[in-house]
């Protein structure tokens, strides 16, 4: 028979696992809201980050943002028809490198938050969809900021895969780049350039 | 707006027409889709390089004393009286591309802001809840049906292609550097009181783009053209195919061989 104290830790388990069910659930757009409001809320609510304390907004974005990013997808779309041609320990840091630079590129913008609130725009998607686009508003002074994400669904819920500010994806505004530096000096030499970037701007005070 | 087309205007869009046709003339084999996109790339670059000694040696300085002399509120007001004579030509565009709810929305919105904003100094229709859509005449021509041709980067102006350089005269007869009869002078001042407003409200943003592009060049090309065609319509670009995916069973065998690297 159980005791009573395995019968509740059993409760408990089944209570979380149930959590994590409802999460998977989750609508693309209510997960994106949500995630929005929670970065939105830190910001506001943290003084250092808006005088510009990058580190803060850094591990800001590494906790509430990245554990909803499919980051590989993200750097294989920008690198592209090379991707395959690229080692696994290639692979490995095109990502590490492509993560630090666009996470300082978010936290930068995420510095310049002062009153900005998010709307989300109608979903043009069926609910059956597993890939999909989530259409938002930043709102604060000034015309609205047209604000989207490509999402697709995964076991473990929603995982953002591209960003679109203002009409423009932001991976896939990459990709001639990449391809560029690739043709220029092969995959190592994209490699290089990108540490080399990240390495000049993590110089900057 | 007055009727006659300037001969400078009409000299312009025959060059322009000349250069198109150019640009339009069949494409030799063996062109990749940059160099397609942008065959004057080697032009460009040099032209984008003086926008960019231009911007640090005068119009980035100019706009940081502007911005210490001029407070936030009267560059606001500055940048919504020229807002709303944008609006005007919106609506007008609007009605071109077959609108015409949007349109209407567009005047109403124009005349809100200048009977009750102060000839557009305040933007009380947005207050009110009425949105801006945003419509220039390069729009219009391209909902009509014309590509955008080779991208072409002009002094001063910035990014622009082949279609939008059409336009950019017609663009201008509804700016208000036309639209008030001013002389030269008053011309040049209101286009670069505009381009100092513009510009200093950019200022916040800093490095950004030196920051995340790789080549600067390349970014704000691709940015533009994207940022151009998403004005064309509401459907969305299909996203990329998903590389990381090392499923030999997705990967259609018939997919392309990818080119060598040059």
């Amino acid at each position: 028979m159980l005791s009573r104290r395995s019968f509740v830790s059993l409760f408990l388990a089944a209570g979380a696992l149930l959590a994590l069910a409802a999460r998977a659930e989750e609508a693309p757009d209510a997960f994106i809201m949500r995630i929005s409001t929670d970065v939105l809320d830190a910001v506001k609510a943290d003084k250092s980050i808006q005088t510009g304390d990058v580190q803060k907004v850094i591990a800001l974005v590494d906790a509430k943002v990245m554990p909803s990013v499919n980051f590989r997808r993200m750097t294989a779309s920008a690198v592209g028809r090379f991707w395959r041609q690229a080692t696994p320990e290639q692979q490995q840091r095109l990502q590490e490198e492509f993560k630090t630079l666009l996470i300082r590129t978010y936290s930068g913008a995420l510095t310049q938050v002062k009153d900005q609130t998010v709307d989300l725009k109608p979903m043009r998607s069926k609910p059956e969809d597993d890939d999909v686009v989530v259409r938002t508003e930043v709102r604060g002074k000034g015309d609205p900021v047209q604000l989207d994400y490509r999402l697709e669904k995964t076991a473990n819920g929603w995982k953002i895969y591209d960003v679109n500010v203002l009409g423009v994806w932001l991976v896939q505004n990459y990709r001639n780049s990449f391809a560029q530096e690739i043709g220029a000096s092969g995959v190592d030499g994209l490699i290089a350039k990108l540490a080399e970037k990240n390495k000049a701007a993590a110089g900057k005070p | 707006m007055t009727g006659d087309f300037h001969p400078a205007w009409r000299r312009w869009v025959m060059a322009l027409l000349l250069l198109a046709s150019a640009g339009c003339a069949t494409v030799p084999p063996g062109t990749t889709q940059r160099q397609q996109i942008d065959p004057f790339e080697a032009w460009n670059r040099k032209v984008f390089a003086f926008n960019e000694t231009l911007d640090d040696a005068l119009l980035k300085p100019v706009a940081s004393v502007y911005v210490e002399i001029v407070p936030p509120l009267a560059r606001r007001g500055i940048g919504n009286f020229y807002a709303n004579l944008a609006d005007a030509w919106s609506a007008v565009n609007m009605l071109l591309q077959g609108k015409p709810v949007t349109a209407a929305e567009g005047a109403f919105r124009f005349s809100v802001n200048t009977v009750f904003g102060f000839g557009g100094v305040l933007d009380v229709a947005s207050e009110m809840g009425y949105g801006r859509n945003y419509g220039d005449f390069g729009q219009t021509l391209g909902i009509w049906g014309m590509d955008a041709g080779a991208y072409l980067m002009w002094p001063l102006i910035g990014p622009s292609t082949m279609r939008e350089s059409l336009a950019l005269p017609l663009n201008y007869a509804a700016s208000p550097m036309y639209l008030f009869h001013l002389s030269f002078a008053g011309q040049f001042g209101v286009w670069a009181l505009q381009l100092v407003n513009t510009r200093a409200s950019l200022l916040g943003m800093g490095s950004l783009l030196d920051d995340i592009a790789l080549d600067k060049y390349t970014f704000v090309r691709d940015a533009y053209l994207q940022r151009r065609r998403s004005l064309l319509g509401d459907s969305d670009e299909p996203p990329a195919p998903d590389p990381s995916q090392d499923d030999p069973e997705a990967a259609p065998a018939t997919a392309p061989k990818p080119e060598p690297a040059q």
